[in-house]
């Protein structure tokens, strides 16, 4: 993808999302109003009724409106965005996933919509225009200003538009890294069975560090795994 | 409307179905006993695919994985903890002490550590060595023959190192360390602090045809599907039923109160079924008390009755007395050897590789009793949290902290896995001023009357955890780390955990030959109702600086050996 595209794709993205999930809520109202709608629990991971019940009651509630949804997907694509194997978080779907959190952790609300409302003050003030509207160059000379921070005060003591930006970033980037997308990206290879038998040898070597001899002695033979244990009276293995 | 009484009589009926009641269900069925498991939570099997966690990926939850429902995360198996609705507990004198409860079939076990450590000859006497606390009226050799059988039932890997107070049993092979680990064994023995494999119950091999071996994927904490690690209900319950025992459960029951009879022995138990919230009513000839510690001392005091006006067993009022939990202290720090790792499947089973035993002797020391050290690192998945102040180790090299862009994957990857965390676990004194009780103005939404805590740590504990924030320092030293976040300092308890957050309370209702000074003798039968036992961790008079559930499933071995015996020579 190139920059051109995943460009595109940020404001389409935005913009087809924000459609489709708009889209969706006009139907749930209309069909609420006929006592048609019927809620379908799409997660299967072992929930209890209880938490099903909690999940039903955060997916059907919507807390930001349509401009800060939109916002947050420029946002999204600001911090994380694309590049030539990957896209951006905004094509990850990381707004859906923030306005999900914004509701399961009430205590982000005010930081985030009081955070976005700053944004656009902001930018209306410099640029007399939303900070959807503005240009890259506009929007990120503002990011430019709250994007850092200094990492020896603690965050709650910071100025709130850099707070907030923390925040944003936080998680864009936890949104992003837990997707399918993220996790191919980040490269973790792991959540599949496996037969673990020790760090390779060119990572040991890179680290500069060794196994010795005598604990690997110690540690299991994966060829024998399926053979059953059996011990001497003295609990020394004997298979 | 009257209470719902079953005809049946039990042989025994065990409130409870964690490690000490799936152990005296395993034991009693064996024998051919006719038992009713009673448990507070609902039925749980981690093959179930309605119920399992195992292998989902973070986007399979909308959360991520986030604790906000979970307290370990929503993919942590356990339901319940540290508080739960409609089933408060209450606090005495502004003083601290979170209870963490896990109503399901198998409770705690199936979300624990798997950490299996036996106590040594010297944890059962370790008033003879500092003169503090008391001696256990058992002593190791007591204990060892069930250790081993243990061992052998479950499975637990580790290393016979023949040392003096951890010691050997019948262990299957361990994996081999991480990349971190090797970092830690490398740090700890510049400080000399001993490193050994760890000792925890996942199956590294076959033990027996019904349980599969583990395929490493890091996440006992949600419970192994193939039940290749311990779990009460997968490998104690479950067999016990399988292999055709009279096993009766009852989920989704909340027992209220033992039942006993004009001459105080026990009848039954009463509970509140949970889907009828009606009160019903079980009659056994025994009664097995395995609800956790502070659980059943709760049974025991809101059982009273003519013949025990103190509450069942209480006689010595010691019941909720001596409440005491392991030492917790944690620190993590950041080690550039281990930034820009290459990526590969290093989940191995779910915890450590390795950990350090106590090592010391507390003679030279300002505090009394030991600790050992766990350790945690690695390429882990990624849940919610992941990448929070992504490039914050930036500081560490003069570099900007924040920004955005495509910089920020870069950051990502630079120090992904290269954190390598501490956990201390130690020893704490068990005291009668540490305790629980029952709250006269509380009671649950089961109409049940709530327990009341009165927890302080005293300065032995704060030394030691200080001991134990200087030593991580000096590791993460050693590794050629930074310490993340400051030193706790006194104001913060040098970092020593509030009470009960490292869940292996225990002592509520401790053992003894004095029945003055205890309210079970050594085979945990109550000195003041021969029929009624209890096999959860309450009878134990102190907690070493192990984990307790090793412990716990021995002498849940032993007392319920005691009982089938007892009523075959009609003692009961």
């Amino acid at each position: 993808m190139d920059r051109r595209d995943s460009l595109k794709s940020i404001f389409l993205g935005g913009i087809a999302g924000s459609l489709m999930l708009y889209g969706c809520k006009t139907e749930a109202e209309a069909s609420a109003k006929t006592g048609q709608e019927i809620y379908e629990f799409p997660y299967k991971y072992g929930r209890t009724p209880q938490e099903k019940e909690l999940i039903e009651e955060l997916e059907t509630d919507q807390f930001f409106n349509e401009h800060e949804m939109e916002t947050i997907g420029v946002l999204c694509a600001l911090i994380l965005p694309a590049n030539e194997k990957f896209g951006s978080a905004l094509d990850a779907g990381v707004p859906d996933f923030i306005e999900f959190m914004a509701k399961d952790i009430p205590e982000l609300q005010t930081t985030l919509r009081g955070g976005l409302m700053w944004l656009d003050h902001k930018s209306n003030t410099e640029f007399n225009m939303e900070f959807k509207s503005a240009i890259m160059e506009q929007q990120k000379s503002i990011l430019d200003k709250i994007a850092y921070y200094e990492a020896d005060i603690p965050m709650d003591k910071q100025a709130l538009e850099i707070q907030f930006f923390n925040l944003m970033c936080n998680l864009t980037l936890s949104g992003y890294y837990t997707t399918k997308m993220g996790i191919e990206d980040l490269g973790y290879k792991g959540n599949m069975p496996n037969i673990w038998d020790g760090v390779p040898e060119d990572v040991l070597e890179q680290h500069g560090v060794a196994y010795e001899e005598e604990w690997l002695a110690k540690c299991v033979d994966q060829s024998k795994r399926g053979i059953m244990a059996e011990w001497d009276e003295n609990g020394n293995l004997l298979t | 409307m009257q209470i719902i009484e079953k005809a049946t009589v039990y042989d025994a009926i065990i409130v409870g179905s964690g490690a000490g009641g799936g152990m005296t269900t395993k034991v009693l069925a064996d024998a051919g006993l006719k038992v009713a498991v009673v448990e507070a939570g609902p039925f749980f099997d981690p093959a179930d695919p309605d119920h399992m966690t195992q292998l989902k990926w973070p986007w399979e939850s909308p959360r991520r994985g986030a604790n906000t429902v979970r307290d370990f995360g929503d993919f942590d198996a356990a339901y319940g903890g540290w508080e739960i609705e409609g089933e408060p507990y209450t606090h005495k004198d502004g003083t601290k002490f979170d209870w963490f409860r896990s109503h399901m079939l198998g409770g705690r076990t199936n979300h624990w550590g798997r950490i299996s450590l036996r106590f040594g000859p010297k944890d059962f006497k370790h008033k003879d060595v500092d003169g503090l606390g008391d001696n256990w009226p058992i002593g190791y050799e007591d204990v060892k023959p069930y250790y081993d059988k243990v061992d052998q039932l479950i499975g637990v890997f580790g290393t016979n190192e023949g040392l003096p107070n951890d010691p050997d049993g019948f262990f299957l092979p361990p994996p081999k360390p991480r990349l971190h680990e090797l970092f830690y064994i490398q740090g700890a023995r510049k400080t000399g602090i001993p490193v050994i494999p760890s000792r925890m119950s996942m199956l590294t091999k076959k033990i027996n045809k019904d349980r599969g071996v583990c395929f490493y994927c890091g996440q006992c904490s949600r419970a192994c599907s193939v039940y290749a690690d311990f779990s009460s209900g997968s490998c104690l319950i479950f067999p016990a039923q399988k292999s055709g025992g009279q096993v009766d459960l009852y989920v989704n029951s909340m027992v209220r109160e033992v039942t006993t009879d004009t001459e105080g022995k026990a009848t039954g138990v009463s509970y509140i079924n949970k889907d009828d919230r009606k009160e019903h009513k079980l009659k056994g000839k025994i009664v097995v008390l395995a609800a956790s510690a502070c659980s059943t001392a709760r049974i025991l005091m809101n059982s009273k009755s003519a013949q025990h006006p103190n509450g069942l067993g209480n006689s010595s009022n010691l019941v909720g007395k001596y409440l005491h939990d392991s030492t917790g202290s944690s620190r993590a720090g950041f080690i550039p050897g281990l930034m820009n790792r290459k990526p590969y499947n290093e989940d191995g089973v779910g915890g450590m590789h390795v950990y350090s035993p106590w090592w010391l002797d507390n003679k030279a020391l300002d505090f009394p009793r030991g600790y050992h050290i766990e350790v945690w690192g690695g390429m882990s998945m990624p849940s919610y949290g992941f990448g929070f102040n992504a490039n914050y180790f930036n500081k560490f090299f003069g570099l900007n902290t924040g920004g955005y862009g495509e910089s920020l994957r870069q950051d990502v990857k630079k120090y992904y896995g290269s954190v390598l965390g501490f956990g201390g676990r130690g020893e704490s004194i068990a005291r009668e001023d540490n305790y629980c009780e029952i709250d006269p103005t509380k009671v649950d939404e089961f109409g049940i009357p709530v327990l009341r805590f009165h927890y302080k740590w005293s300065d032995f504990e704060r030394k030691q955890a200080r001991h134990m924030q200087q030593t991580f320092e000096e590791i993460i030293h050693n590794m050629g780390g930074e310490p993340l976040g400051d030193t706790p300092g006194k104001d913060q308890d040098y970092g020593l955990l509030a009470p009960g957050r490292i869940i292996h309370e225990v002592g509520t209702t401790r053992m003894g030959d004095d029945p003055k000074k205890s309210v079970t003798n050594s085979y945990q039968q109550l000195h003041d109702a021969n029929n009624v036992f209890i096999t959860d961790a309450g009878p134990f008079v102190s907690q070493a600086d192990k984990n307790c559930t090793w412990t716990i499933l021995a002498l849940s071995w032993r007392a319920s050996e005691y009982m089938v015996e007892q009523l075959k020579q009609q003692n009961i």
